[in-house]
């Protein structure tokens, strides 16, 4: 295990986000949406252009910019086991 | 039993809206609430001696003060304090959807919950076990499904009972969720200073305050900082001191923590057996697979793209057939008027005012009717916000939001919107700058408004790509709009972006009634604006076009002229016939150019020359401020006077492709103008109360203008100059 930022997850990466570095709006705006410390999360995808990421929390989808997913720090398998 | 309020809240895309159909019928009012243009829908539910009436609040998840939706669904519960408040929440989505009942719970209010979509909830292999969920969280609630009307009576049977005061208002035991030590602490020292002091008493209960001060809420804090500043000062350290500690000891929010422990809450309650999953929790629905595709990095645009062109070859085609339909209508209804009236003011007025202006617009009922169908299907099956998703990176580059195009399509962004409700849809931005900037370009949108005068002169001059014209110039606004947005952004409106963060609601295949209330909804703003606004405007232009009229000398030389023609011909020869025609014409046109409209549309010629257009047309162009759609009416005026012979019953479009001030060239010219120009005064006043001043409203009129101008005379000019 080890923690990378969601900015750096890959499609269909799994991971339980252990932090969340902001306040403020945007802060607000990630938890009011359900990201929290210690939810479990999946990449579902990318947009077009690579930005901004879907992602999957609990049977549902959202999406967040990649500068926005900077904040958010995951905890995720090893790369090597998955 | 007398009539109660009843208010429904919810997140976004809970079935809010459908539930409340289901609940009101056609029986809706749209409306604002007051000092803001966040819409205020009501309508009536009656059944029995049960009179409510329902208030749809606008869909939030969550009462911070993060949007002004959400502000105003905390206000209107405070203030108003409904009998009773339905919150719709989704089977399917419930972790989040209880967020925001938890702070309903908290605020104290006499709640019942609807949990929508049981279906879905049931075709995903989810069971809820109903009361042991209404046990824990200590209010009742009722599984329904919106869609099909499932459940709506035992629904509204607890809802009953809870405004008549049978039930109780959620437990205060109950629902007082622990966010943590140090934040208990906290908030007992400071509830107890609001209790003591009475601060809002009878508006928000007092731990409510307290935790919202921890929070750090602005819309909260002004308001305790109003009525109490020093005890705002006190309580405010005391949050102060909580979050500096946190910050010291764990590296967190006060925010973050409260947000937790309500997450936290709700595990706590779902874990106890309320959910049972048949199949994997994150397992893949027939929706994402359908995203697979849909927003596949190659296919996704390309489909988008195509959905957006098919709009326009659906409406179109669609729509010919009615529309020559309510022509032909209103050309039979000017023939009635025309045969069974004296020649005189009235008949003109009737003819010219009433008729021409608004069977002009009218005329484009089915079309606009039509693209509006076409929206409320993306809207309501969800794939717009897969819309925005794709278009993010695109509108990030211009300094906008991805939700910025919401506001863009509904202006016109898909051909049919119209900018007064796309001006009022920004108000989902957060940041101001990226609010203004969408605020100030959305008229450049192609607006149902405008369709009209493009179908008009592009059917006229370049009918045999009508569709494609049509798709170019939706494109041009889009490129224009952006550009304009950019600039805005580098200049006047500098600063960095506001957070993206949304949701993909599952697709869903939209409900007929849904479709039909949405689309009518739309179509009946545009009539309405049509019947009063455009119908008076119409005949202060006939009035403009038609006085001072002629002078005795000059009215007298025409006669002269008649009366020599009729001298040297029989009566009903051919010859003199025709002369006696030019002669009218001649006096027709004259007269117009002598009239008030007729005065400045001349005037302005001295400008307008630069990029083609004659004096009727700056007539036309401007009433278009007036609105849009006036353009179309004035031109049938202006050429309908001009145009001596009553027995002439061609389409405008083609009395404009005969007039020697008209060619291809003068057209595109015209349309681009038309299509940049100032907004119509009805936007510019939107925009005036968005931005809260008029600065920006004169700004928009000013700025759009001058580059309307621009960029018309320098297509006309070079045009011309390649030989067109
Ligand atoms: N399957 C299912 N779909 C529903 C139900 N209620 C609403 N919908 C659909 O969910 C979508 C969003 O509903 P809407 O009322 O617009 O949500 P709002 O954003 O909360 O107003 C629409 O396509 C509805 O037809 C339900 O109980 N079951």
């Amino acid at each position: 295990m080890k923690t990378i930022s969601l900015r750096r997850m890959v499609r269909n990466q799994r991971g339980t986000i252990t932090a969340i570095k902001v306040a403020g709006d945007l802060g607000r705006r990630i938890r009011d949406m359900g990201l929290v410390t210690g939810t479990e999360i999946t990449v579902q995808g990318r947009a077009p252009l690579n930005d901004p990421v879907a992602l999957r929390i609990r049977g549902n989808t959202l999406t967040l910019r990649n500068n926005e997913a900077d904040y958010i720090e995951v905890e995720v398998e090893d790369e090597d086991k998955i | 039993m007398e009539k109660i309020t009843l208010a429904l809240a919810g997140n976004p895309n809970a079935g809010k809206t459908t539930l409340f159909n289901a609940l009101t019928g056609a029986r809706q009012h749209v409306g604002n609430y007051p000092g803001v243009t966040v819409e205020r829908k009501e309508g009536e539910y009656q059944s029995g001696d049960f009179n409510a009436l329902v208030v749809d609040l606008p869909g939030t998840y969550s009462l911070t003060a993060y949007s002004e939706e959400e502000v105003v669904a905390r206000e209107f519960l405070a203030n108003e304090k409904p009998a009773v408040v339905i919150n719709i929440i989704d089977a399917a989505n419930l972790e989040r959807n209880l967020y925001l009942t938890c702070q309903l719970l908290e605020l104290k209010i006499p709640l019942v919950v609807a949990l929508n979509m049981m279906d879905v909830a049931k075709d995903r292999g989810m069971e809820i076990d109903v009361e042991k969920l209404s046990a824990f969280l200590g209010v009742p609630v009722l599984p329904i499904v919106a869609r099909s009307s499932r459940g709506l009576d035992e629904l509204m049977a607890a809802a009953k009972d809870m405004a008549e005061g049978c039930l109780q208002p959620p437990d205060p035991v109950k629902v007082k969720i622990s966010y943590g030590e140090d934040i208990d602490q906290t908030l007992l020292t400071m509830t107890g200073l609001i209790r003591d002091n009475s601060l809002l008493k009878g508006k928000y209960p007092s731990r409510w305050i307290a935790v919202k001060m921890v929070e750090n809420d602005e819309a909260l804090l002004k308001e305790v900082n109003e009525v109490s500043p020093e005890l705002g000062i006190r309580l405010q350290h005391e949050a102060e001191m909580v979050a500096e500690h946190l910050m010291k000891t764990f590296e967190t929010y006060p925010e973050a923590v409260i947000a937790d422990h309500r997450y936290g809450f709700i595990k706590g309650i779902l874990k106890r057996g309320i959910i049972t999953h048949r199949y994997d929790e994150n397992r893949l629905y027939t929706s994402d697979r359908i995203d697979k595709v849909l927003t596949n990095r190659f296919a996704g645009p390309l489909i988008m793209l195509a959905v957006l062109f098919s709009i326009y070859q659906i409406t179109f085609s669609l729509s010919a057939l009615p529309v020559s339909g309510v022509e032909a209508v209103f050309g039979w209804l000017a023939g009635l008027v025309d045969s069974g009236l004296g020649d005189g003011p009235l008949k003109s007025m009737l003819i010219s005012g009433v008729i021409d202006g608004v069977g002009g617009v009218l005329g484009f009922v089915p079309l606009i009717m039509l693209m509006f169908l076409c929206i409320a299907v993306l809207e309501d099956s969800g794939y717009l916000a897969r819309v925005a998703f794709m278009m993010d990176r695109i509108f990030r580059v211009f300094g906008l939001h991805g939700s910025s195009v919401m506001a863009f399509i509904v202006s016109g962004g898909i051909a049919g919107g119209c900018a007064v409700p796309g001006v009022m849809a920004t108000r989902t931005l957060r940041s101001p700058r990226e609010r203004m900037a969408t605020l100030l370009t959305v008229p450049f949108m192609n607006c149902g408004a405008k369709l009209p005068i493009m179908a008009l002169l592009i059917g006229a001059f370049f009918a045999e790509h009508q569709a494609l014209y049509m798709f170019g110039f939706t494109l041009l606004s889009w490129v224009v709009a952006l550009v304009a947005a950019k600039l805005l952004r580098l200049t006047v409106l500098r600063g960095a972006p506001t957070p993206f963060v949304m949701e993909l609601p599952p697709y869903r295949f939209p409900t007929f009634k849904g479709l039909m209330i949405h689309t009518w909804e739309r179509t009946w703003q545009y009539i309405k604006k049509a019947g009063t606004v455009i119908l008076a405007i119409s005949i202060l232009l006939w009035a403009m076009m038609t006085y001072p009229g002629l002078s005795p000398e000059k009215e007298a030389v025409f006669a002269e002229e008649r009366a020599g023609i009729t001298e040297l011909y029989d009566a009903g020869s051919e010859t003199g016939e025709k002369l006696l025609k030019e002669v009218g014409n001649r006096q027709g046109a004259a007269a117009l150019r002598n009239s008030i409209a007729g005065r400045i549309g001349v005037a302005m010629e001295n400008v307008t020359w630069l990029s083609g257009f004659e004096w009727r047309t700056n007539i036309a162009l401007l009433g278009g401020f007036a609105a849009k759609e006036v353009v179309v009416s004035t031109l049938g005026i202006a050429y309908s006077m001009g145009e001596a012979d009553p027995e002439e019953v061609g389409s405008l479009g083609q009395r404009l492709a005969r007039d020697a001030a008209w060619s291809p060239l003068v057209a595109l010219s015209a349309l681009l103008f038309m299509a940049f120009y100032a907004p119509c005064f009805v936007t510019v006043v939107c925009i005036a109360r968005e931005a809260g001043s008029w600065k920006w409203a004169f700004f928009s009129i000013a700025y759009s203008t001058t580059f309307a101008f621009i960029l018309s005379t320098g297509v006309y000019q070079v045009g011309r100059m390649i030989g067109f």
